[in-house]
């Protein structure tokens, strides 16, 4: 017990530690990939190539006034900040991030809080982000603060509904909301990218609604609503609202790379499974890492190529596409399931995954058939002289 | 046609989405790889494909003879002429009777940088330079005096010749 407490204790500082490193990174990363991406450096003068321009950032907005509108909220406006912050930070508890490390005391699993309802606890903490900045938006007695913060309101439990049911194809098919079980499926065969691509998609495209992220950034929207939410805030208030999204976003990434892409599973080989060593803890660790990057950059990807949706057009994707599409994907789903394990008697292994594969397969090209109005990826048709 | 007009070709039909959504991304991952033309300013201050036109017309400087005195008259055409009145002359006279200035002071905050006083000097005496970077602690530093002028070393602006519009 003592081992237990001590172990989590030492998870809980180093797993915050790296996440807010993470997200001072990432701050720099999103700036630099989006100089690059306009032909420009980015900034490149704090350390070398400007590593310590988080660490500047960080200063600065320490040293700037707090301001606080008069007829503001006063205790909402404080507490809106904070509430945003931690749920953003809570989600990430459950995510096994590596192989268990062997100790002379006992094997740890390397996850903060390995949960029996890993995945239902995600969803509920994370559903808690929204309060943040509806609070924000509220509290500030500003028109625009609060038109973003209702937008966020509306935008976010539209979203989640669509991005819980895509969830439930995969538990659907691991039969387990542990996240360190659905791992463990993935492991033994396939990922869950094939058996459930189009659960991925639906997932990717509600997560990047759900951080408020482009093409879905509707409550900041500073072209017509200033900053949105957070239009009131300066100094560390404001920065706390910036850790939150970035950190959302890693948490996001994270559980993409778990629910679909193996979590800290090395593809093609068994030997991350078995006889745990600290050397092993450190290659999945790597391994996870390298996939939540491939999704963060994903995000900064789509974020510096795609214009912002309408607000009408975001409801209509949300409750018009996704959430229908996300039913009959679990109906769907789920009868082949049915009929694969107990009309055929099969488990999970790589000829299911396949088979699921194969129907997936067929459901994503009628949905891009249907969404792109009568054209896979076709071209364009004959162009005007 | 005078100018070159570039006449986008559009589609007859409605375009694909998910089409233009992947060729934008490639767009921006194609970008992501490619040469940056930011020009890393203090270090850098020109490069092969931008350099300070050898026409700018910058802050002064006044050319001397081989004495080191300043090349003035002091004939008084360039605070004539100045449509911005930022010149300040005080002629003064030798023994020999040759003039030549007691006092010359340009207000750098008050010239506009028309080069006028470049182009009315009979002696190519005044003129405006190459030179852009002007910063100073204080406002009575930007009072330019004889001795300050005359110890300029930027290179002058060859200022635009009517008879060779294009500076061939």
């Amino acid at each position: 017990m003592k081992f237990f407490i001590i172990a989590s204790a030492i998870k809980v500082f180093v797993v915050f530690n790296v996440i807010m490193v993470g997200v001072a990174l990432l701050t720099l990363l999103e700036r630099r990939v989006c100089a690059w991406m306009q032909d420009r450096l980015g900034p490149n003068r704090v350390g070398p190539q400007g590593i310590l321009q988080p660490a500047a950032d960080g200063l600065k907005n320490f040293l700037k006034e707090e301001t606080s509108p008069a007829m503001a909220d006063k205790t909402l406006f404080t507490l809106a900040p904070i509430v945003s912050f931690v749920p953003a930070l809570l989600t990430f508890g459950v995510i096994p991030f590596a192989a268990p490390l062997p100790t002379k005391w006992g094997l740890v699993p390397m996850v903060v809080a390995d949960l029996p309802v890993g995945f239902l606890y995600i969803l509920a903490i994370s559903s808690l982000g929204v309060y943040g900045i509806v609070l924000a938006g509220w509290s500030s007695n500003n028109k625009y603060a609060l038109l973003g913060g209702l937008r966020a309101s509306a935008q976010m439990i539209s979203y989640e509904i669509a991005l819980g049911m895509s969830t439930v194809a995969v538990l659907l098919l691991a039969g387990n909301v542990t996240l360190a079980q659905v791992i463990a499926q993935q492991q033994q065969s396939a990922w869950f990218i094939v058996p459930l691509t189009l659960g991925f998609v639906i997932f990717f495209v509600s997560a990047l609604a759900e951080t408020n992220r482009l093409p879905f950034d509707l409550p900041e929207a500073e072209g017509e609503l200033i900053a949105g939410y957070h239009t009131e805030y300066s100094s560390m208030k404001f920065s706390m609202f910036y850790i939150a999204e970035y950190s959302n976003m890693v948490t996001a990434s994270a559980l993409m790379a778990t629910l679909f892409f193996g979590g800290w599973d090395i593809p093609f080989t068994t030997w991350d499974q078995t006889d745990p060593s600290v050397l092993k803890t450190v290659i999945t660790l790597i391994v996870f890492g390298l996939k939540t990057f491939v999704f963060l950059f994903a995000y900064i990807w789509i974020r510096w190529t795609l214009p912002r949706f309408r607000y009408d057009q975001l409801m209509a994707l949300g409750w018009k596409v996704l959430l229908p599409l996300a039913l009959l994907y679990i109906t769907v789903l789920a009868t082949a399931i049915w009929f694969l394990r107990v009309q055929l008697g099969w488990e999970y292994g790589t000829g299911m995954a396949w088979a699921l594969g194969g129907l997936n397969l067929i459901l994503l090209i009628a949905l891009v058939w249907w969404l792109d109005r009568g054209r896979i990826v076709s071209g364009i048709g004959e162009e005007a002289a | 046609m005078a100018i070159g007009v570039k006449v986008m070709k559009r589609p007859t039909q409605q375009t694909s989405y998910l089409r233009a959504t992947l060729k934008g991304m490639a767009l921006t991952f194609s970008h992501l790889l490619r040469p940056k033309v930011t020009m890393q300013y203090p270090e850098e201050k020109s490069s092969k494909d931008w350099t300070l036109s050898s026409r700018w017309r910058g802050t002064h400087r006044m050319l001397t003879d081989e004495q080191g005195r300043a090349k003035c008259v002091a004939c008084g055409l360039c605070p004539q002429i100045c449509p911005a009145n930022c010149i300040k002359l005080v002629p003064g006279e030798d023994e020999q009777g040759n003039r030549y200035p007691l006092i010359y002071e340009i207000d750098e905050f008050r010239c506009i940088f028309c080069g006028y006083c470049q182009e009315v000097c009979p002696e190519e005496a005044i003129h405006v330079g190459v030179h852009y970077e002007n910063s100073e602690y204080s406002r009575d530093r930007f009072v330019y005096d004889l001795e300050r002028l005359t110890a300029q070393t930027h290179p002058v602006s060859t200022l635009w010749d009517p008879s060779d519009p294009k500076g061939e």
